[in-house]
């Protein structure tokens, strides 16, 4: 046994290696493994009526996806739907980031960062639930607009953007309050002492210091949004990416496999670019 | 010195900030990781794992090799169905007010778990995962499941109550092949046209409130999300566009086929949600986002028993419906106490009680009798045994290539079902 504690203490990279074992398996095989799985089973098709899948390779599924214009849309309503809301919650999230920071004292600070994770604590379900009743005809939204003769927008497109934007605002808060506070006070004040105003500061100093965060936060933002098919389905008549993934996975495993593939290649063009602008330095 | 103590300062804080935003990262795949169950699945019950696999005394498998006699149970049942088919005991579905399952257990000792799904392309590709022994599947589900070897003929001698099912029942194109039965029925319904009675007005008598009427509607109107509802267009293309000459919904050629898909994507202008899961048709129609739908007997039942204005027909252009059929795994871990489930479920007492439940038609003149004392006058009111009320219900069934109305191969088949049903869907 002493031999064997000796043997670890001479060969450094042994006991590495040991120390690494568990957490790299599990991230090759069960994570990377299945995403090459899921890779694999794209070039299979399925026998029409029986269901059965038929693992000889072929380009059907992909010609399938880029030939039929409906996945086109379908990508092109996702991606946008991502893109509006993560411009919405960089817009929403910017200043209450910079209050938390910069303006508020310790103890306000203390109660902002706690009410924005408190929702993160009750489910994602409930949340998105709650929404389709806050949006439902007879919800409150319709109740409280009611008497001023105004309508929420039922649901729909719109609906979507909605929770979407409510649901990851969170994920956009954290980055860029963690990102601004990271600013030092001291270039603020070096930046006034030079004559720059409020608002000159902060497009020239404040913005682009805090950009790599704002980054950040999209990622999340982005992804999430990419990667979801039930606040659609609660709330529109009209697929995600994730949508077709899922009503096709139980009927044209392959395909679906194939279109799973076309947000896994959006996202790393996304996180290519997120890296020329320095956002993994501020993760 | 100063500059020095700043960037200090900085790395300090900076070293602080991975922690939060790796803690995020991970709350982030939980919260979405977590919500895995999808909307439809909604009202599922616990999942079955595979329980320790005994050796069956029976071992079913297509073709030939029946098996003879029904051993001993093996302890467990694992099955897919339908909502609301596998109500109570150990694993079917709670909370419900029933329970039919818990005396079958008493009586075999076999721990009934369901797996409910929502949609008969969900119930294939339960099956084909190999876990459950068995499950309830309707016409487009069986002869995929057949056809994919994933379930057994069946030997209906060693189902004592599968002699008194109605002939009319036995031996059809959805859960037979060549006379030899796949499975044994379990009740049949119609696909009905439901509204808001206090918001539809005129009281609605045909389909066309949903199609091309639905306009008047518009954001209220809603359909089932799956590619068997084209089947539901076709029909409605049968009385209203004689001349496209469709005699089968099912067996749809490509003019015919582009027509219920033009007529589908005309009627998702007006669509609110598509709806699968049953307590979501409920709650929508409770809060009135949805007026008018196609639904099943069940929806209406639980809506009028909640006080919900709806009424539910058959519209007189006809319509699709189900007559389904329980099934056994062609890899059945629990062969004994499937056979016993199949006894079970269609012995006049359960049947009754699970038909009474859902809404739909009895198998056979003894549950019919049972399901008098329950609720009086059920099998007239779902026309268990006036043949000439099916005439104008087309039981769903799995379009292929070869017509199943016999006009030869020039049908779509599946697989461009499901392709349209993204492109309606858009």
């Amino acid at each position: 046994m002493r031999a064997f504690w000796r043997t670890l203490y001479r060969y450094p990279r042994v006991q590495l290696g040991a120390l690494l074992a568990a957490p790299l398996g599990w991230l090759v095989i069960a994570y990377l493994g299945s995403l090459a799985l899921l890779f694999i089973s794209a070039f299979w098709t399925i026998e029409p009526f029986s269901g059965n899948v038929v693992t000889e390779p072929s380009l059907d599924n992909f010609q399938t996806i880029l030939s039929e214009p409906v996945y086109r849309t379908i990508t092109l309503r996702t991606v946008v739907t991502a893109s509006l809301v993560t411009l919405t919650d960089i817009l929403l999230a910017f200043p209450i980031a910079y209050f938390m920071a910069r303006v508020a004292s310790p103890r306000t600070r203390g109660i902002l960062v706690v009410s924005i994770l408190l929702p993160l604590w009750s489910g994602y379900l409930v949340k998105a639930y709650a929404w389709r009743i806050i949006l439902s005809e007879g919800g409150i939204l319709n109740w409280i607009l009611g008497p001023a003769g105004l309508k929420g927008p039922g649901y729909g497109d719109v609906a979507v953007w909605l929770v979407f934007s409510y649901l990851w605002l969170p994920f956009m808060i954290l980055p860029i309050y963690a990102g601004l506070e990271r600013i030092p006070g001291s270039l603020l004040e070096a930046s006034a002492d030079l004559g720059a105003r409020g608002g000159h500061t902060f497009r020239k100093v404040v913005l682009p210091l805090a950009l790599p965060a704002v980054v950040a936060g999209s990622i999340f933002t982005f992804s999430l949004t990419l990667g979801d098919y039930i606040v659609p389905s609660l709330m529109s008549s009209s697929q995600f990416i994730g949508n077709v993934v899922y009503s096709n996975i139980s009927v044209n495993q392959p395909l679906a496999a194939a279109y799973a593939l076309v947000p896994v290649g959006i996202m790393i063009v996304y996180l290519a670019v997120a890296r020329r602008l320095g956002a993994f330095e501020a993760l | 010195m100063e500059e020095k103590e700043e960037t200090k300062v900085v790395r300090k804080r900076s070293l602080r900030v991975p922690g939060v935003l790796i803690a995020l990262a991970f709350v982030a795949s939980a919260c979405t990781g977590g919500a895995s169950p999808s909307p439809s699945a909604a009202a599922s019950a616990a999942a079955p794992s595979t329980a320790p696999s005994e050796a069956p005394s029976v071992a079913p498998s297509a073709g030939p090799s029946l098996p003879t006699a029904v051993g001993p149970g093996e302890g467990r049942l694992d099955l897919a169905t339908w909502p609301y088919y596998v109500v109570g005991g150990t694993g079917g579905e709670q909370g419900l007010g029933a329970d039919w399952v818990t005396a079958f257990e008493d009586k075999t000792g076999c721990k009934t778990y369901a797996k409910v799904y929502g949609g008969s392309s969900d119930g294939v590709a339960l099956m084909k995962t190999g876990e459950y022994d068995g499950g309830a599947f309707s016409g487009d589900a069986t002869l995929r499941l057949i056809a994919g070897g994933d379930v057994a003929a069946v030997n209906t001698e060693l189902i004592p109550s599968y002699a008194n099912v109605f002939e009319g029942l036995k031996n059809q194109k959805h859960n037979s092949i060549n006379g030899v039965a796949y499975g044994v029925p379990h009740g049949r319904g119609a696909n009905l046209l439901m509204w808001r009675t206090d918001i539809v007005k005129p009281e609605p008598d045909s389909w066309s409130v949903v199609w091309d009427g639905g306009s008047k509607y518009a954001g209220k109107i809603s359909a089932y999300d799956y590619e068997i509802y084209i089947a539901d267009a076709a029909v409605y293309l049968m009385a209203t566009k004689p001349d496209l000459k469709i005699t089968d919904p099912y067996s749809l050629d490509a003019t015919q086929f582009q027509a219920a898909v033009d007529l589908l994507k005309e009627q998702r202008k007006n669509i609110t949600t598509y709806w699968s899961a049953v307590q979501a048709q409920v709650d929508a129609f409770t809060n009135g986002d949805m007026v008018a739908a196609t639904t099943w007997q069940l929806q209406a039942n639980l809506l009028t028993a909640a006080k919900v204005p709806v009424k539910a027909i058959k519209p007189k252009e006809g319509t699709t419906g189900w007559s389904d059929t329980w099934m056994i795994s062609s890899t059945a871990k629990h062969p004994n106490c499937m056979y016993m489930w199949m006894e079970y479920i269609i012995s006049p007492l359960p049947n009754a009680t699970a038909t009474v439940f859902f809404g739909e038609a009895p198998v056979s003149q003894e549950g019919c009798a049972e399901a008098e004392k329950q609720s009086a006058g059920h099998c007239e009111t779902f026309h268990a045994t006036d043949e000439s009320y099916w005439t104008d219900v087309h039981y769903w069934n799995t379009p292929s290539k070869e017509c199943i109305d016999g006009r030869g191969p020039i049908c779509t088949d599946f697989a461009e079902w499901t392709k349209a049903w993204t492109e309606v869907k858009g």
